[in-house]
């Protein structure tokens, strides 16, 4: 009897709908007739060349500038993870790295080549360094960063969120293996005033580290990672780190270590004396040390500036490409009589 | 089993019986959970996705937060439980309605009004006009003195008109004041289905009458769900109650009914999933290698010495995990809103509505859209179907005359009005028997008029013919009926009614003269079903010339027959029929061997020729949709002449020299199959020539063929584009159903009546038409529509665009969440495989279920072809019917997509953003970027038709992805608090992005178009001819001319019969058995009792089967 009281509905209102719908030729209407106004483009010859020349047109400029700025970027790429190490140490740097008693101090000397303008960024790279490691990534507690000792659940710190049966601030394994080799500079006798300020997001700095949470517990334990935080400083002002805990995706990084605010000019020759403390050699990583300019579009990149003229000129290429075929075997649009509709045909 | 019911003694009955508590039900409040739950992880499909759930619990392997898969997992649950629920709730409510309902019953010889639901087995209920019955009862009682009520069953079998049932003969004269006292018992079967039969005694225990066994039939019971019309009161014994009621047994929920292309989806599901095994073994291996190898000297990851016995484990694990969102945790979501939408779009549908009745078509299935543009096979009922089951009296012979020939309407030929007015005796008793020789109920109306109320639109159209030619039957009151003839009134008792079934093919009534006290037999029925019957010496010849001339003009015949009974006979045959008619085993075919007894020697009156006329469209739409590559098979239970003629008309097969005919018959194992033989013979040589060969077959040679050759029956089956099917019985239909689809072929079976339903529920589709024969088809059906020209846009607009439209949403579906997989695995590599997910959780979470989902659900409104031009070009349709679009080879070329895009994205992303500016929610961020910009775009290629709600949809999209990400951007406690305000400043971000843009774009383009224009598809040429304006010169426009032709011809087969040799003779000519079937008194015509051995084993076997 439900099935009876469902069909004569159905058909109630099917029979009181007809004549509504029929008066209103409204949207709705057209949506359910499904005849809603519509364009439909044709991939016509003229189009889709214009299309493609045009985006080669776009595409070659862009890239042209961009290679541009990236080579108005002066660099100077300094490897020392290898020269650093004394020569008697240089068959196991390892144990050089390890043994505390031999002194890490190293001198470089960098040539300016082109004039760099101020501000000139000071990174560290590393190589082979793998940041984004699973392992690694998840290994930190954001509340705790924001909130200390106050946030007791650090268990996704693991495997380092305890020491001594004390909970460790700043926890977890990013945060313990803090980079800590050290660089000043100078040109000729005159000390380079390296500024170490701002060097973090300031967002971060102020929302996502506690103003009031200063490092404790931490590099206690029996295994020592990487640098030592000054204990009376609270996160927010531990530039260095909250820069370290910005994970990187690729395993090859740069970190800003501080900015010089004087220009140089081509030939000067920078010393720059540098504590080789943070181990790569167990893992085979390379340390450098970058000085870099910048341009509007950051640091030194080509490869937008490339990507984007072989894009482009590849897109010139298929619309010449296409404009020939069109000229050599011009197809007659929409001629039905192509159509045949021998299944045969249509099936092989 | 049988059960024997107490009259008012339902002591007994209460611990064997059930109450009459109906329950539609499939949960109670307890079980819904677990059920439902049971019912919903029955799919492996979602044991996948709680399994990686359940994983996504364990922290140490989990990539992401486990909300990402358990928030869309619990959604998607909700929903289908929550709609489970819902339904189920209503159900519960409507049940409750009709538990409730207060009805009048007598306990204990008291009556008392209780709830419908206290009614117990073998209680009296009392029903007053209008009101329902509430459970299956046998009358005993009704206000009408000759104990005849008159109840509606449209709610059980869709048959709008009154049905009369009567009270038992035992019962009849009881006083109402006694029927409180009555007591006895009535022996019934156990409660089956079969709302057409119940062979039950009746025994009433004194003082009301001796120990006499009355039989009880389905007249004299009313059944559940029926109403009682015209009829003051009526009281009857409750036999069956609750669910064990006709009506519930037969409720049901059919078997869901999967597409082909729902198939073809799991298939390559599955694909993806051995896909995503193989990945996550490589990898897991590689990590652990790597692990090994590299990651234990890395200080900075701090990796234990001995690790935990399932280490090795947690790579792989952490794999399967990341690569999860290979197989999209949207798509069922998706799938199940668009295909409701497209069911939506078909209810909707003005141009499917149809303006006589107002009926809408109807889907009822909102799940099988797409295979509608797959049908390969269509096999369509005749009367009703194909033509309007509008039954209009034509021509007719009386011994020998041809009346109606020269104007094709005998009501206004001059000669038969001529022999009415002058008495001729022929003619007379000719009207007696159209008038009173059938189960037609008069009633007059309001404005004097009389309303007639048939069961069969035949003699409907016979009474109505008799009216006309002033044979009116104006009046029935119980057994006398009153017939007003010129202006003397005429009345007639009848004493028993010998029903027509589909077997006996005819059906009979005795009648009293009251003028004279005559005893009279009246018949009417197939020719082959009476003349064999004719009394010795009388000439059949003209009659059968008569039948033959008017199945010709595709006209149906009836031979209409009487004979005078002695009283004797009259009195020994009728105790005989009284007791076949009590028997409980095997009653149909005791009672059609008793029927038989007396239906002999009979005076053949005359033929009568009745028109169905082909139904609007008709040859228009088998046309068209025989170019669309369907193949066409006409099931019916008419005369094989008959049928070829309506073929004829329809374009359903073409006449020679265009097409051929070949006949299947025969009657015995070795005729058939010698002539099976033939005609596969012939088949196989033909298939090369572009010719329409078709075959017919008739009921008797079908069933033999299907018993015996199946294998060759089969072979046949796929050769021939075009079969006719005569005289075949409902589940014969279904069996030929079942035949195409064991062969792999989409059916679709099209039919108005109650002997469709078991065609319809067995085709892959079913399509009822809402005609005269009630609704019954319709309800079991998939879809409903009003006419059968409909079928074309149904199957054309709606199937086909459905097809497209899903065939390219679940292929996105699989692109997007391969994209960002393949992202992820390529991180992988550059983060030691390790597996670690470059994005964070919400990013992923969103990415399936909103950012992607949005722009392509408007991809319901895409249309690639305007309706006109794929109307124009039916043929187009093969693109869907082979599957074109959604196969292996197709779903490559996405793959191959994603994994191109992928590559674009991850290498602009870690190039543009590498040194000073990898940080990791950057890297993330700027290649869920480049994936959202691309999918798009590839939305937008992809789209064949631009309405402003597509535009809306994928630019708003990606309008809305930046507010939610520069949302999400300025919380402080997210990930990725300012990391979006930080990249939109960047101008590296977004010359990255349209790089990526152009980068994964431009090839796409390219190849499109090369393809779109040097290698066009027809599909393509049509959308270029379409675009480019002016007319589209092909087929096309051809076609009116053609039609025209063939519609002249289909007319004139109607009107003027000198045109039927031409098109008739050459047809079975070349068939290799072109005799036709005479039935002269030289060939003793078995018929009746071949078929009675025929029905005896079928229904022998179906009962075994009910009980």
């Amino acid at each position: 009897m439900d099935l009876d009281g469902e069909s004569s509905s159905t058909l109630s209102t099917g029979v009181q709908t007809i004549p509504r719908h029929s008066t209103r030729h409204g949207a709705f209407y057209q949506f359910t007739q499904q005849s809603l106004p519509a364009c439909k483009p044709v991939l016509t010859p003229a189009t889709v060349i214009t299309t493609f020349l045009l985006m080669g047109f776009i595409f070659i400029p862009v890239g042209l500038i961009t290679l541009r700025a990236s080579n108005s970027v002066v660099e100077i790429v300094d490897r020392y993870d290898i020269d650093c190490v004394q020569e008697e140490f240089r068959h196991n740097k390892v144990a050089y790295i390890k043994d505390e008693s031999i002194p890490k101090n190293c001198s470089r000397f960098l040539k300016v080549l082109r004039p760099m303008k101020a501000p000139i960024y000071i990174y560290y790279q590393l190589d082979n360094y793998y940041q984004n490691h699973r392992r690694y990534v998840k290994s930190r507690s954001d509340k705790q960063l924001l909130h200390g000792l106050a946030y007791n659940d650090t268990s996704s710190c693991k495997p380092l969120e305890s020491s001594h049966d004390l909970p460790i601030v700043p926890c977890g394994l990013i945060a313990w293996s803090l980079f800590n080799d050290t660089y000043t500079f100078s040109r000729g006798p005159t000390e380079l005033k390296v500024n170490r300020k701002n060097i973090a997001w300031k967002s971060d700095r102020d929302q996502k580290y506690g103003k009031h949470v200063y490092p404790f517990n931490f590099q206690n334990g029996t295994l020592i990672g990487g640098g030592k935080l000054d204990p009376s400083i609270p996160l927010s002002d531990q530039e260095d780190l909250i820069v370290w805990m910005r994970t990187a995706a690729l395993p090859s990084f740069r970190k800003l270590y501080g900015r010089i605010e004087e220009d140089l000019d081509a030939d000067d020759v920078i010393v720059v004396h540098l504590m080789n403390n943070y181990n790569t050699y167990s893992f085979g990583g390379k340390k450098k040390l970058v000085l870099s300019t910048s341009s509007w579009l950051g640091g030194k990149n080509d490869f937008l500036g490339v990507a984007n003229l072989f894009v482009g000129a590849f897109c010139i290429l298929i619309s010449i490409i296409f404009l020939l075929l069109h000229v050599k075997y011009p197809r007659p649009y929409g001629d039905t009589t192509y159509i045949s509709w021998n299944r045969k045909i249509v099936a092989s | 089993m049988k059960r024997y019911v107490y009259i008012d003694d339902d002591e007994s009955s209460h611990d064997i019986y059930c109450d009459n508590r109906i329950s539609n039900r499939k949960y109670t409040v307890l079980n819904f959970l677990p059920k439902n739950l049971w019912e919903q992880f029955s799919r492996f499909m979602n044991q996948y996705f709680l399994l990686i759930a359940c994983l996504q619990l364990w922290p140490l392997i989990t990539p992401v937060n486990p909300a990402s898969t358990w928030g869309p997992l619990i959604f998607i649950f909700a929903v289908s439980a929550s709609k489970e629920a819902w339904d189920d709730y209503n159900r519960y409510l409507s049940d409750k309605k009709a538990n409730e309902k207060e009805v009048w019953v007598v306990k204990k010889s008291v009556k008392k009004l209780i709830q419908a639901q206290d009614i117990h087995v073998g209680n009296i209920v009392w029903l007053r006009e209008n009101d329902e019955v509430p459970s299956d009862l046998v009358l005993i009682g009704t206000s009408d003195p000759q104990g005849v009520c008159y109840v509606e069953t449209a709610a059980l079998d869709g048959e709008t008109d009154l049905k009369t049932r009567v009270i038992p003969s035992a019962c009849m004269g009881i006083d109402v004041e006694l029927l409180h006292k009555i007591k006895g018992v009535i022996e019934c079967p156990s409660p089956d289905k079969d709302i057409r039969r119940f062979d039950a005694n009746m025994r009433l225990f004194p003082p009301f009458i001796d120990n006499d066994i009355c039989p009880l039939t389905i007249k004299n019971t009313i059944l559940q769900s029926c109403y009682l019309r015209n009829t003051e009161w009526a009281c009857g014994v409750a036999v069956y109650t609750g669910n064990e009621t006709k009506m519930g047994m037969s409720r049901g929920i059919p078997e869901p009914k999967l597409t082909a292309m729902d198939a073809m989806i799991d298939k390559l599901t599955g694909a993806i999933f051995i896909f995503q095994i193989v990945v996550v073994l490589v990898l897991g291996v590689a990590g652990n290698v790597w692990k090994d190898t590299e990651a234990k000297q890395q200080w900075y990851v701090l990796y234990p010495h001995e690790g935990p016995w399932y280490e090795l484990l947690v790579i792989p694990l952490r794999f399967e995990l990341l690569c999860s969102i290979m197989i999209p945790i949207s798509i069922k979501v998706s799938l199940d809103l668009v295909k409701s939408l497209y069911a939506k779009f078909i209810d909707w549908d003005h141009q499917m509505i149809d303006l006589e009745t107002s009926i809408p078509s109807n889907a009822t299935n909102t799940a099988i859209s797409e295979d509608l543009g797959q049908v390969e096979y269509i096999l369509t009922d005749k009367t009703g179907t194909l033509t309007e089951n509008k039954m209009i009296f034509r021509r007719c012979c009386i011994s020998g005359n041809f009346y109606g020939n020269e104007n094709g309407d005998a009501l206004k030929d001059v000669e038969l009005l001529n022999a009415v007015s002058s008495g001729s005796s022929d003619v007379i008793r000719f009207l007696t028997v159209m008038a009173i020789c059938n189960t037609v109920i008069p009633t007059p109306s309001k404005t004097g008029d009389i309303l007639y109320k048939a069961q069969s639109q035949d003699e409907d159209a016979l009474v109505h013919a008799a009216a006309r030619l002033h044979m009116v039957y104006f009046n029935k009151s119980g057994n006398i009926l009153g017939i007003k003839f010129n202006s003397s009134i005429l009345q007639y008792e009848v004493l028993e009614t010998l029903e027509f079934t589909s077997e006996r093919k005819r059906m009979s009534v005795v009648v009293k003269d009251c003028q004279n006290g005559k005893i009279l037999l009246l018949s009417k029925g197939a020719d082959e079903a009476i003349l064999p019957y004719a009394r010795t010496g009388q000439q059949t010849r003209h009659f059968i010339e008569a039948v033959e001339q008017y199945a010709h003009l595709g006209l149906r015949t009836l031979c209409l027959a009487w004979r005078e009974l002695k009283r004797d006979e009259y009195r020994e045959w009728s105790l005989m029929f009284k007791e076949a008619s009590s028997t409980l085993v095997d009653r149909e075919w005791r009672v059609a061997d008793v029927c038989q007894r007396v239906e002999h020697d009979l005076d053949i009156l005359g033929v009568t020729a009745i028109e169905d006329r082909l139904q609007d469209g008709v040859p228009e739409t088998i046309e068209t949709l025989r170019k669309a590559g369907i193949n066409f098979w006409m099931l019916t239970g008419d005369k094989q002449n008959t049928a070829i003629q309506i073929a004829l008309s329809c374009n359903f097969i073409s006449p020679e020299p265009k097409g051929q005919l070949l006949s299947i018959d025969g009657k015995t194992q070795d005729d058939v199959c010698r002539s099976l033989e033939r005609v596969l013979r012939t088949m196989r040589i033909t298939t090369s020539e572009p010719k329409d060969v078709a075959f017919v077959v008739d009921g008797w040679a079908l069933e033999i063929a299907l018993n015996h050759y199946r294998k060759a029956f089969t072979e046949l089956a796929v050769l021939a584009r075009t079969a006719i099917c005569c005289r075949v019985t409902p589940s014969q239909k279904a069996q030929l159903v079942q035949i195409l689809k064991s062969c792999d072929y989409r059916t679709l079976a099209i039919g108005d009546g109650g002997n469709d339903v078991r065609m319809i529920q067995q085709a892959d589709i079913g399509v009822g038409i809402s005609g005269r024969e009630g609704l019954q088809a319709a309800r079991a059906a998939d879809y409903s529509i009003g006419k059968f020209r409909f079928l074309k846009r149904l199957i054309l607009v709606h199937g086909r665009y459905s097809y497209n439209r899903t065939a390219f949403l679940s292929q996105y579906s699989f692109y997007k969440s391969l994209l960002i997989c393949f992202i992820q695995i390529f991180f992988s590599f550059i983060s030691g495989v390790s597996g670690t997910s470059l994005f964070n959780s919400v990013s992923l979470m969103a990415y399936n279920v909103f950012y992607t989902s949005v722009p392509v659900l408007v991809s319901v409104l895409d249309k690639d072809l305007s309706e006109k031009t794929v109307m124009q070009h039916p043929q187009i349709l093969f693109y869907c019917q082979a599957g074109r679009l959604l196969n292996p080879s197709t779903f490559a070329g996405w793959f191959g997509r994603s994994l191109f895009h992928a590559i674009v994205v991850f290498v602009i992303s870690i190039h543009a953003y590498a040194y000073d500016k990898s940080e990791m929610e950057e890297v993330s961020m700027v290649a869920l970027s480049g994936c959202i910009w691309l999918q798009a775009f590839v939305v937008t290629m992809e789209t064949n038709s631009f309405t402003i709600l597509q535009h809306m949809a994928i630019w708003g999209n990606l309008a809305a992805f930046y507010a939610i990400n520069w949302i999400f951007s300025a919380l402080p406690s997210s990930g990725m608090y300012t990391i979006m305000f930080r990249l939109c400043r960047q101008p590296s971000y977004w010359i990255a992005i349209f790089l990526m843009v152009a980068a994964g774009m431009g090839p796409i383009l390219g190849i499109k178009y090369f393809r779109y224009t040097y290698r066009p598809s027809k599909i393509n040429t049509l959308q270029q001819a379409e675009r480019l304006g002016g007319p589209i010169l092909s087929l096309g426009t051809i076609e009116p001319q053609q039609r025209s032709i063939e519609k002249d011809v289909s007319t004139l087969s109607i009107t003027q019969p000198k045109n039927r040799n031409p098109v008739y003779e050459p047809l079975l000519s070349d068939s290799p058995n072109a005799t036709r079937r005479s039935f002269g008194a030289g060939t003793p015509f078995d018929f009746f009792q071949s078929q009675s051995r025929l029905t005896h084993s079928t229904s022998y076997t179906r009962n075994c089967k009910d009980n």
